[in-house]
């Protein structure tokens, strides 16, 4: 039981050798299966232990914590955990037929130990309570995500996989060198440590230079890799251009753990009273939030390429989740936790609608859509449902997030903030309509090439996100009594 | 404050900057790739820079020395090193494949290359 904190990363990184190892593919997805399935149970235990018992705190190797590595895995770690591993779990399920028909056959067994480490690393990060220890988990997850991207099937894959390793390598390097002036005006990189000696540091009135400095290292580090509005850059073709199951495994989980990263900084180790009060990093990530939720939904609206277009979606949709934090209150910083979970749910069904259509049309154009209610009519209805979360149509995930989003902001005074959350909802209306309408209400013209439904084997991981959109949409206790917990964590310095 | 005392600070920050520089302006992939190594690099040195404790030598136990550099942050540059190798090989496969099938390195014929189809 204690060693569980541990066995969740080691689990994908000891099985990725292993897929590599075998010489029978198959073997491989199966492994990757198992292997997402195991860290999903294990996730499932860790957050009711967590629950249950509060955090707990294991000694890698038995190293007691100043000198060893300890994992800290408090409500926030344990939810984020059980996003992730939730949705790589599915995720694989879905990625058998996909991955045959998208990815070369010499090269499916590296596809499926690529895809485990960037779990493993993605896993570790929310596990980790060392500071130096997320960089390097987020080095492993982030350059086993290039190789991915990479692996698209249209050269343009290779193009958005460079963008996304300059991009990547510039904001994991500004981490590191906020992570490096951390530790060089306390002397510790264990968060715990370093969050009670970041708050001995005297405040004089212009604050310390160093931390000062560090704080903007990390901030513009994190908002790179969570792709915070004017830092997205790499985002829309990384996504449009990856494999789909790629596309759906790090749509749904890469930036949730780049937010992560950044309440982590932010309120367990620089300390709220600091970040807020001090520098007013609500100011900070108020207007590119709102940028974000305006231009990127904008923008949406006017692509063509339907991948590209939920890929804008999701820089919007991670507005959302900056907004929330910026609010710097409870309610606020609740609905932010809580959105990574809705959004990694409808994001996650929607590209796997994607990756269906793609399966059978072979791309995923606007025109691909003609017709499709008809002809693949689980799928669209899935686009449907997935689409109305989006939106935040009541009796759906996305209603709560956004509903608890809109109490916060209201409750905070921010009358014009709110309407801008609102016109947010109504141009997602206008982007996903547009789909929809293509898909019922445009026959296809040209010669029919026999589209038919998708397969099972995708159709059920794909109805198993919508149900639990919809099951969250109506019961929501669970994710919203986690969220708000974690919240109460955060606010208060992440000591509980 | 003499500034000229901790010149190896500078040093880092005008390699930072030069890589920056360099991924910025170079459309040449393989330039961009040198630039971000220039960058990745001034972080070692400034951590290497944060080690040195005044008057101490290399941390190894030996009679009559009290004051020792301290060692982690090498240890940690270590890590940093091979997540820059890593980095540099992963991008040059990258730019391999990119060659392979747009036959240019060059950004700006690449995305003409792709503006055309």
């Amino acid at each position: 039981m204690n060693h569980l904190a541990a066995i969740q990363v080691i689990i994908p990184l000891l099985c990725a050798p292993l897929c590599m190892l075998l010489r029978w593919r198959t073997g491989a997805w199966l492994i990757a299966t198992l292997a997402t399935w195991a860290t999903f149970g294990v996730s499932l235990v860790l957050a009711r232990t967590v629950i249950l018992n509060g955090a707990i705190t294991y000694d890698m190797g038995g190293w007691p914590a100043p000198w060893g590595i300890s994992y800290h895995v408090d409500i926030l770690s344990a939810f984020v955990v059980l996003i992730v591993s939730g949705v790589a779990a599915l995720t694989l399920a879905f990625a058998y037929k996909s991955v045959q028909r998208e990815i070369r056959p010499e090269s499916l067994r590296a596809f499926y130990a690529l895809l485990l480490i960037c779990l493993a690393g993605l896993l570790g990060i929310a596990l980790t309570g060392d500071a130096f220890n997320i960089y390097v988990f987020l080095e492993i997850s982030s350059l086993s995500a290039y190789a991915l991207i990479g692996m698209g099937q249209r050269r343009r894959a290779l193009r958005a996989a460079f963008q996304y390793l300059i991009m990547g390598t510039i904001g994991a390097t500004f981490i590191l060198i906020g992570i490096g002036l951390l530790y060089s005006l306390t002397g510790t990189l264990n968060i715990q440590d370093l969050a009670s000696r970041v708050e001995m540091i005297p405040t004089s009135t212009y604050g310390n230079h160093t931390l000062i400095t560090a704080f903007a290292f990390l901030t513009v580090g994190l908002s790179l890799k969570l792709a915070l509005f004017p830092l997205h850059l790499w985002l829309p073709n990384a996504y449009t251009y990856a494999p789909s199951v790629v596309t759906i495994f790090l749509a749904a989980t890469a930036t949730k753990v780049a937010v992560y990263m950044l309440l982590r900084f932010s309120f367990c180790i620089l300390g709220q009273r600091f970040v807020f009060e001090q520098l007013t990093l609500g100011n900070i990530l108020l207007l590119p939030s709102l940028a974000a939720i305006l231009v990127a939904s904008l923008v949406a609206i006017f692509q063509y390429d339907i991948k590209r277009m939920l890929a804008y979606s999701s820089i919007a949709q991670i507005g959302y989740m900056t907004l929330g934090i910026s609010l710097n209150s409870h309610a606020g910083l609740s609905a932010g936790i809580l959105h990574m979970f809705n959004h990694a749910l409808m994001k996650g069904a929607l590209f796997m609608v994607m990756g269906a259509v793609a399966y059978r049309t072979g791309s995923v154009y606007l025109s691909d859509f003609r017709g499709l209610g008809r002809r693949m009519p689980w799928t669209m209805a899935a686009f449907v449902f997935g689409g109305l979360s989006l939106m935040g149509v009541p009796l759906t995930a996305g209603f709560i997030s956004k509903w608890i989003l809109l109490q916060a902001t209201l409750e905070a005074g921010w009358w014009p903030v709110t309407a801008i959350i609102l016109l947010g909802s109504l141009l997602a209306v206008i982007y996903i309509w547009r789909v929809v309408e293509t898909a019922y209400f445009n026959p296809r013209h040209e010669i029919e090439h026999g589209t038919e439904e998708a397969p099972l084997s995708m159709l059920l991981p794909m109805w198993v996100l919508i149900g639990a959109n919809i099951y969250f949409g109506i019961d929501t206790s669970i994710p919203l009594h986690m969220a708000e917990r974690a919240a109460t964590i955060l606010m208060s310095g992440g000591t509980l | 404050m003499n500034i000229g005392a901790h010149y190896n600070y500078w040093v880092a920050i005008f390699l930072m900057m030069t890589g920056f520089y360099v991924v910025i302006t170079h459309g040449n992939l393989i330039k961009k790739l040198i630039g971000l190594n220039l960058f990745t690099t001034s972080v070692f040195i400034l951590y290497i820079s944060l080690a040195k404790v005044k008057g101490g030598t290399a941390p190894i136990i030996a009679p009559g020395i009290e004051v020792y550099s301290n060692p982690l942050p090498h240890v940690l540059i270590l890590t940093a090193i091979v997540v820059g190798v890593a980095t540099t090989a992963v991008g040059l496969a990258l730019v391999l494949l990119i060659y392979d099938r747009y036959g240019t390195i060059e950004e700006d014929e690449i995305r003409l290359k792709d503006d055309s189809l």
